[in-house]
């Protein structure tokens, strides 16, 4: 079986969420990479353990990744393939529900572990239910969850990258602008250690008081859908049933109560810490530690004390 | 221009969902089932681009059980015209919805298709994507704005690193995120005049649409439960915990 793996690129490197999906990958055959629009990423790509081809799409109208004509291109490759592969991420779940519309398949989303070419685990309900599937279609297309599996390597691979001719698509949709946040952070679905706020923070303003704290633990920051709704932070940043699954070694929660839609995205983390006022919130019964008590308090403590 | 928008009844997403203890599924006998969050969302922009007159009909559609009439009514009490009952005895896959979707559009002719970004329930997340491919038409996915602008619809959406802004030419597919409105409460006399709107109800096999499902539920199960964790008194104590005993700091 071969499969191919639909890459996410930024600035001419392959995003960790998709060597999480090479690696996916490579437990159901031999992986060929699609990288669109970027031929220093197919440079990236062809270095990954376990990639044995790369095709690198240079058509103009696959700039910007737009799901129209990148769904066009895998329908056109799809037919060598026994599955179709993406990290669940924005790009990923944007486009391979669209390509597999077209090829007739029903798109298996957000795997977390492959128990056989035909056969996936995925959550439902906000991840309160884990439910085993298998496909009846001949051809699967599948989105895997980065935080389940270990990225394959960056390096070791030595891939030959393979130039696709252009295919034809309508150019219905037109990439406007694009407005990317700068942070000199790691990646919040990548990050050893995420500490992450929510409304208990109470404004734009306070939410940077966990800055300190995140640069001491080199760690990414995270918010809830409140701290994001009320605008102290920007929405990438929402973790979540809708926002990023993160499954960090650490994960500090501030000011979050835990409803189920917040503990979907991180319940899966290593260990757990949480400081909240109230003894009763959610998120202590997740949490490894708990510290009951005002976090503006807690906070520079916890600064001192990591020294 | 007409919009329709899907609308999906859902276990209300207050509920704490119970796995059956046979592995089928979870728990629905007298569960409270609500609108999917996302499709009140949708619901609501629809309503908002017909007040400022970039839409003149609101079609809301479900497919499901006979129960799911109650959604439709919710939808039009929010503001929907009218409404289509497309009756399955289940809800079937993101994949036999987008083509029940697609016999309706090619029906009723609307410039949008306005749906929620996932269902709560099965957290699929494809609906929209699946039937702009089979239409063949442009997708916003993941709107947090949308702006029609002549013959095209300008969508802010929201991707991992921040925010996409594309262009697209009516007629389109538009996937709603949490952001886009705060959805309205139905008041009590449009609850009131929603109960004399047309609601329509059609038998999924008079669509001429196959909805035999792809994947076979093999089991559902509960989640791996979390061991429980332990109170610490101070930041100091809880620093040394994370070193010694974690040894993730
Ligand atoms: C369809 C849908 C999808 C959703 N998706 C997501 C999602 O992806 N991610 C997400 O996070 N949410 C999501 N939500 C929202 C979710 O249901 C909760 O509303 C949200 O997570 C609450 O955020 P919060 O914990 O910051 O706020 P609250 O629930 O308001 O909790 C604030 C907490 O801060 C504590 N606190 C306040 N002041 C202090 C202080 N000084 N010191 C210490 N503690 C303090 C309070 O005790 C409280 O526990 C979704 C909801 C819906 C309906
Ligand atoms: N049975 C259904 N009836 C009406 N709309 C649906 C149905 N299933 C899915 N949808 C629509 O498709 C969106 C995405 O659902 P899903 O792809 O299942 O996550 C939902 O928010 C609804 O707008």
């Amino acid at each position: 079986m071969t499969v191919l793996v639909l890459l996410d690129h930024e600035e001419g490197q392959i995003r960790q969420a998709s060597r999480s999906a090479v690696q996916a990958a490579a437990t159901l055959g031999t992986v060929h990479a699609l990288v669109v629009g970027d031929e220093a990423a197919a440079g990236a790509a062809a270095k990954i353990a376990g990639v044995e081809k790369v095709l690198l799409a240079t058509d103009p109208a696959l700039a910007h990744e737009l799901a129209e004509p990148v769904a066009t291109l895998l329908v056109s490759l799809a037919g060598d393939y026994s599955h179709i592969v993406a990290a669940a991420t924005a790009t990923g779940k944007n486009i391979l529900p669209r390509a597999a519309a077209l090829l007739d398949v029903q798109p298996i989303p957000d795997v977390v572990e492959i128990v056989d070419a035909d056969t996936f685990v995925r959550p439902i309900y906000a991840g309160n239910a884990l439910a085993t599937v298998r496909s009846s279609d001949g051809k699967k297309v599948l989105t895997v969850r980065a935080a389940n599996f270990d990225p394959a390597p960056a390096d070791g691979g030595t891939a030959d990258v393979a130039t696709l001719a252009p295919v034809a698509s309508p150019a219905t949709s037109q990439f406007i602008a694009v407005e990317l946040s700068q942070s000199e952070r790691p990646e919040l679905d990548s990050a050893r250690v995420v500490v992450s706020g929510g409304r208990g923070m109470q404004n734009a303003e306070n939410f940077r008081l966990l800055e300190p704290l995140a640069d001491r633990l080199g760690a990414a920051i995270g918010a809830s859908r409140a701290a994001v709704d009320s605008g102290f932070v920007a929405n990438e940043l929402q973790v979540g049933q809708t926002g990023k699954i993160v499954a960090p070694e650490l994960y500090v929660a501030l000011g979050i109560s835990g409803a189920i839609q917040h503990l979907a995205g991180m319940k899966d983390s290593k260990v757990i810490v949480a400081i909240n006022k109230d003894p009763e919130a959610p998120i202590f019964q997740v949490a490894d530690y708990g510290i009951v008590g005002d976090l503006f308090t807690v906070l520079p403590e916890l600064e001192s004390a990591l020294g | 221009m007409k919009i329709l928008v899907p609308v999906k009844r859902v276990i209300d997403y207050n509920v704490k969902v119970r796995v059956k203890a046979d592995g089928s599924g979870v728990e629905t006998a007298g569960v409270k089932m609500s609108m999917n969050p996302f499709d009140e969302i949708a619901v609501e922009e629809a309503v908002r681009l017909k007040e400022k007159g970039a839409a003149t009909e609101i079609v809301a559609v479900s497919i499901g059980v006979q129960q799911a009439q109650d959604t439709l009514r919710t939808a039009m009490a929010m503001g929907a015209d009218r409404a289509i009952l497309v009756l399955t005895e289940e809800s079937p896959e993101p994949l036999a919805v987008a083509k029940i979707l697609r016999a309706l559009v090619e029906r009723e002719q609307p410039g949008i298709v306005l749906l929620g970004k996932q269902a709560i329930d099965d957290d699929m997340n494809a609906t929209g994507q699946m039937l702009a491919g089979l239409l063949d038409r442009p997708q916003g996915t993941f709107a947090s704005k949308v702006e029609i602008e002549g013959e095209s619809v300008r969508v802010t959406r929201e991707i991992d690193g921040g925010l996409e802004t594309v262009s697209l030419q009516l007629p389109a597919i538009i996937t709603a995120d949490l952001r886009l409105n705060e959805p309205r409460y139905a008041s009590l006399p449009n609850i009131m005049k929603a109960r004399k709107k047309p609601l329509e109800t059609i038998a999924a096999g008079d669509l001429g649409v196959d909805v035999a499902p792809r994947l076979t539920v093999v089991k559902v199960a509960e989640p791996p439960a979390r061991k429980a964790g332990v109170m610490v008194g101070s930041a100091a104590e809880l620093v040394e915990k994370l070193r010694s005993e974690a040894k993730v700091i």
